[in-house]
């Protein structure tokens, strides 16, 4: 009898132990809520830093001249900025969101493979304080552009490319550890009842993006390891003096990157699917085609890679082949905004702050849409290509896509992580900020992109002027903005009107309908049963 | 801030954005758009931007439409009650198909494009032209003629000044690339170091320049005139300095102006004959300098440490002069030291390595002549 008590206090002891105590809790947690966190602040302040190069930038190019940064120091602030803000911010700031989500929407009690999922987010800080070291080498930082096309990133490039190339090595081992741990965790840890079909969107393309990172991850890995071998080893796959080819370097490199713009924009379309039934008060229009037509994009997303090379000179059946197939991708993705506007259609609407940046996210990821189906037409990205229509192009996708579902995924769930609601007035004015200055940053970059203004340039002849002044000015204020997020992100941490446990009145899903706000520190220790 | 108020300042941050381009598009109505060029291959371009823009518009109208009615009509402070419905296999059908013969819509004239545009068949004239960090060669290989090509010095004067009112700054250069209209000339690009892309909006041709490989595009210009471009792939520190300027001229003209440039390089050649003086040479050899190995080494002989070697004390430089000739001329494999064998002539080579020795900060005080440049070659 004694013996059955004695095993029922360690029984309970053991599942409702809190977080340890000071530093050691974060650098030895096996928590998925601690964990989502840490790669949240990590996300955050790698936003921060990739937004300040950012300013470099657009401050050089405020005026014509050079002002105030060399060059090459320019070129080392674009490649680091792109970098930085793809392996640094978007991408962990996607996997901290399925750290905290995924266990408490599918009713796991946490990720499948705790101490792997420590150890992948512990790899990044060092892997990003090596990235950044490069700035202070002698012969700078890297400065060929995050794509870093060969020779210029072997032959042609600094000694610091070396560090480059191990700092994207333990980005990708983190990515791919955190892959694995999300699928393993889907596929296995599901409450009762919870059968695929069942599963919030967000959890169902966090699946297919896991599967797109254990899938190109590892090309990325080999094309920089080509590059060392290059650089040291005397190899020459990307060297025609030595039988090798420059473009080979391309079509491996867009071999994971174009899967990797998709691993930027499906956890959005989870977050978005997620944000607007809530507010509209009606269930999601076409969940099935939702799943469907994610999975489309997914298995599209390997086969256009060369459509960022329709300059590079490609056999034209080639060229037609990757624009047939790229301008496929439009009809998956239109069925998806399709289903968002249907879902609002006879709804009964209300605009809090994660609605608002949801609406946003719809209307702005839609023009990067259209300026994309525009991009795929490969005659006519003749006069496109390595403009900054491009660079508008992707910066509606990247910044006013994946950027703002994330901040829209921050209100529409901080709520629940703490226990607070943030300040809604602070909220929409983050939001209006943050919209008006984002379009004074990007729309003018279509305009000079067509009028002919290359990308990666670091001044440019004066018919560019006005417009360049333009989005510099939008550019510091959207950068502000983000700062005044900081602080609405730290006064909800730290008090605020506490939330009720299912925040808003249209949410659905276990982590609203099961679980307090906030949750406990180990929650779903018990499965729910789903009906 | 209640929602009331939104659609308004939607309106006048949109009104706003609107005046600001109307104030533009007065100024310079073409800085909003594409050109549309001077080739056929150019205004086809340009038709099927606008016929796809158009389409991006219409559907653009219906689906902020529809949104925007439900964002205006069906929300909860208007009482609006949430309809259930959640699927429908008939309209999912319909925006599914529908968008799909959209795009075959735009694919069957994009193919015809593409395929006129990649036709190199039957050219005229056929041109080399060579991306060099930071610079380009053209080489007219029908007539031996062949130069480099590379930013103006009004634009390197000013740019760390103030450029304002330099027409043309950034888009001008020394040795303008000469075309006849009305014909059918073909380019051929390759690269002696990165990969660079030729790039003319005005003639719609953009082709990457690749090392060891040759890509090729065509264009027939129709009116003559004056046409710039830029290089449109990162080519490393001074990618945005290298400039394209075609002058497309008519037939006559264009005959003149090859004969001057084989006069030209009659004359060159002929110099190379004579003997020149220290002073003569380092005086040509500063000019030969600051155009083509500034960049790199300074315009101080500097360098820039850990990326490119400093000229002042360099151990080749101031070691013995053949060492010197041969990597000059032979380039440095593996790193960015080009070959300018092919870039310059045995007078300039012997200017630039006569300057190199005897200036920025360096006093080797030996000389070398031409005809030792032609017989190292």
């Amino acid at each position: 009898m004694s013996t059955e008590i004695t095993h029922g206090d360690v029984h309970e002891e053991h599942h409702d132990h809190g977080p340890d105590k000071g530093l050691m809790r974060w650098v030895t947690t096996t928590n998925h809520k601690d964990i989502g966190t840490l790669y949240l602040w990590l996300a955050f302040i790698m936003l921060l830093v990739g937004g300040a190069m950012a300013m470099v930038i657009r401050l050089e190019l405020f005026q014509p001249g050079l002002q105030w940064v060399e060059p090459q120091f320019f070129n080392q602030m674009t490649t680091l900025h792109g970098l930085i803000m793809v392996f640094g911010a978007i991408m962990p700031a996607f996997v901290g969101l399925a750290n905290w989500l995924v266990p408490i929407m599918i009713g796991a009690p946490d990720m499948a493979l705790p101490r792997m999922n420590n150890w992948s987010f512990w790899i990044l800080p060092f892997a990003f304080t090596m990235l950044a070291s490069t700035l202070f080498m002698e012969g700078g930082g890297p400065a060929f552009g995050w794509t870093f096309y060969a020779p210029l990133s072997t032959t042609f490039a600094p000694d610091s490319t070396d560090f480059f190339i191990f700092a994207v090595h333990l980005m990708g081992i983190s990515s791919v550890m955190g892959a694995i741990n999300v699928i393993a965790t889907i596929l296995n840890m599901r409450a009762p009842g919870m059968t695929l079909m069942k599963m919030p969107l967000f959890v169902w393309t966090w699946l297919i993006t896991a599967y797109l990172l254990i899938a190109v991850m590892p090309v990325l890995a080999g094309v920089v390891t080509m590059m060392l071998t290059d650089r040291h080893f005397g190899t020459s796959f990307f060297d025609a003096a030595g039988g090798g080819d420059p473009v080979l370097f391309q079509h491996v490199f867009w071999f994971f990157g174009h899967p990797e713009v998709y691993i930027m924009i499906l956890p959005a379309f989870g977050i978005i699917s997620a944000i607007v039934p809530t507010f509209a008060r009606k269930p999601l229009f076409g969940y099935s085609s939702m799943v469907y037509a994610s999975a489309s994009i997914a298995l599209l997303s390997f086969m256009v890679w060369a459509h960022h090379m329709y300059t590079v000179g490609m056999p034209v059946a080639g060229e037609l082949y990757f624009m047939y197939a790229t301008i496929l991708i439009s009809v998956p993705t239109g069925v998806k905004v399709f289903n968002w506007v249907a879902t609002m259609w006879r709804g009964s609407m209300t605009f809090e702050t994660p609605m608002l940046w949801a609406l946003g996210f719809i209307i702005m990821f839609t023009i990067g849409g259209f300026s994309g189906l525009m991009l795929g037409v490969a005659p006519v990205d003749t006069q496109y290509h390595d403009t900054y229509f491009v660079v508008a192009h992707f910066h509606y996708v990247l910044v006013t896509g994946a950027l703002f579902s994330i901040i829209a995924a921050f209100y529409y769930w901080v709520p629940k992580w703490t226990g607070h609601m943030y300040d809604e007035r602070l909220g929409k004015i983050h939001f209006w900020w943050s919209t008006i200055s984002v379009n004074l940053l990007f729309f003018p970059q279509h305009f000079v992109g067509l009028a002919g203004m290359p990308r990666r340039i670091p001044d440019y002849s004066l018919q560019f002027a006005e417009f360049n002044a333009i989005s510099s000015i939008g550019g510091f204020a959207f950068g502000l903005a983000q700062v005044f997020f900081l602080y609405i992100v730290i006064k909800t941490i730290r008090g605020g009107v506490k939330a009720t446990d299912k925040v808003w009145e249209g949410a659905t899903g276990l982590e609203f309908e099961q679980l307090p706000s906030p949750p406990p520190y180990h929650s779903f220790t018990v499965a729910p049963q789903v009906k | 801030m209640t929602f009331d108020k939104l659609p308004g300042r939607w309106l006048a941050s949109l009104s706003g954005l609107i005046s600001v381009l109307v104030a533009f598009s007065a100024q310079a109505e073409y800085e909003l758009n594409m050109t549309q060029g001077v080739t056929p291959i150019s205004q086809e371009i340009y038709n099927l931007h606008m016929i796809v823009f158009w389409i991006c518009v219409v559907i653009g109208i219906g689906v902020f439409g529809a949104m925007g009615w439900s964002i205006l009509y069906h929300r909860k402070s208007k009482g609006a009650q949430a309809a259930n419905f959640h699927e429908s296999t008939t309209i999912e059908i319909v925006w599914t198909v529908v968008p799909l013969l959209i795009l075959i819509a735009i694919a069957i004239p994009a193919t015809a494009t593409l395929l006129n545009l990649e036709n190199t068949d039957n050219a005229d004239i056929e041109i080399q032209v060579t991306g060099i960090q930071w610079k380009w060669k053209y080489t007219y290989l029908d007539e031996g003629v062949t130069f480099v090509s590379s930013l103006a010095q009004e634009s390197r004067d000013v740019m760390n000044s103030d450029p304002t009112g330099h027409e043309n700054y950034l888009l001008d250069v020394d040795k303008p690339i000469v075309l006849p209209i009305n014909k059918k000339i073909r380019f051929l690009f390759n690269s002696d170091d990165v990969i660079h892309a030729w790039w003319v909006p005005e003639l719609a041709v953009k082709q990457d320049a690749l090392p060891g490989f040759i890509n090729d595009s065509w264009a027939i210009i129709e009116e003559p005139g004056v046409y710039r471009g830029q290089c449109a792939e990162l080519c490393g520190k001074d990618h945005g300095f290298m400039p394209i300027v075609v002058h497309a001229v008519g037939e006559d003209e264009y005959a003149q102006w090859i004969a001057e440039k084989k006069a030209e390089a009659a004359e060159v050649a002929a110099m190379a004959a004579q003997e020149f003086s220290m002073q003569d040479l380092i005086a040509q050899g500063e000019t030969v300098y600051q155009a083509n190995c500034a960049a790199c080494h300074g315009p101080t002989g500097a360098g820039i440490p850990g990326a490119f070697p400093a000229m002042t004390g360099s151990a080749i430089v101031t070691g013995p002069i053949d060492a010197h000739i041969d990597i000059v001329l032979n380039g440095k494999a593996g790193t960015a030291m080009a070959a300018y064998k092919g870039q310059l002539s045995d007078v300039d080579l012997a200017a630039v390595i006569t300057f190199e020795r005897n200036s920025l900060g360096n006093s080797v005080g030996d000389l070398v002549q031409p005809s030792a440049i032609k017989n190292a070659r």
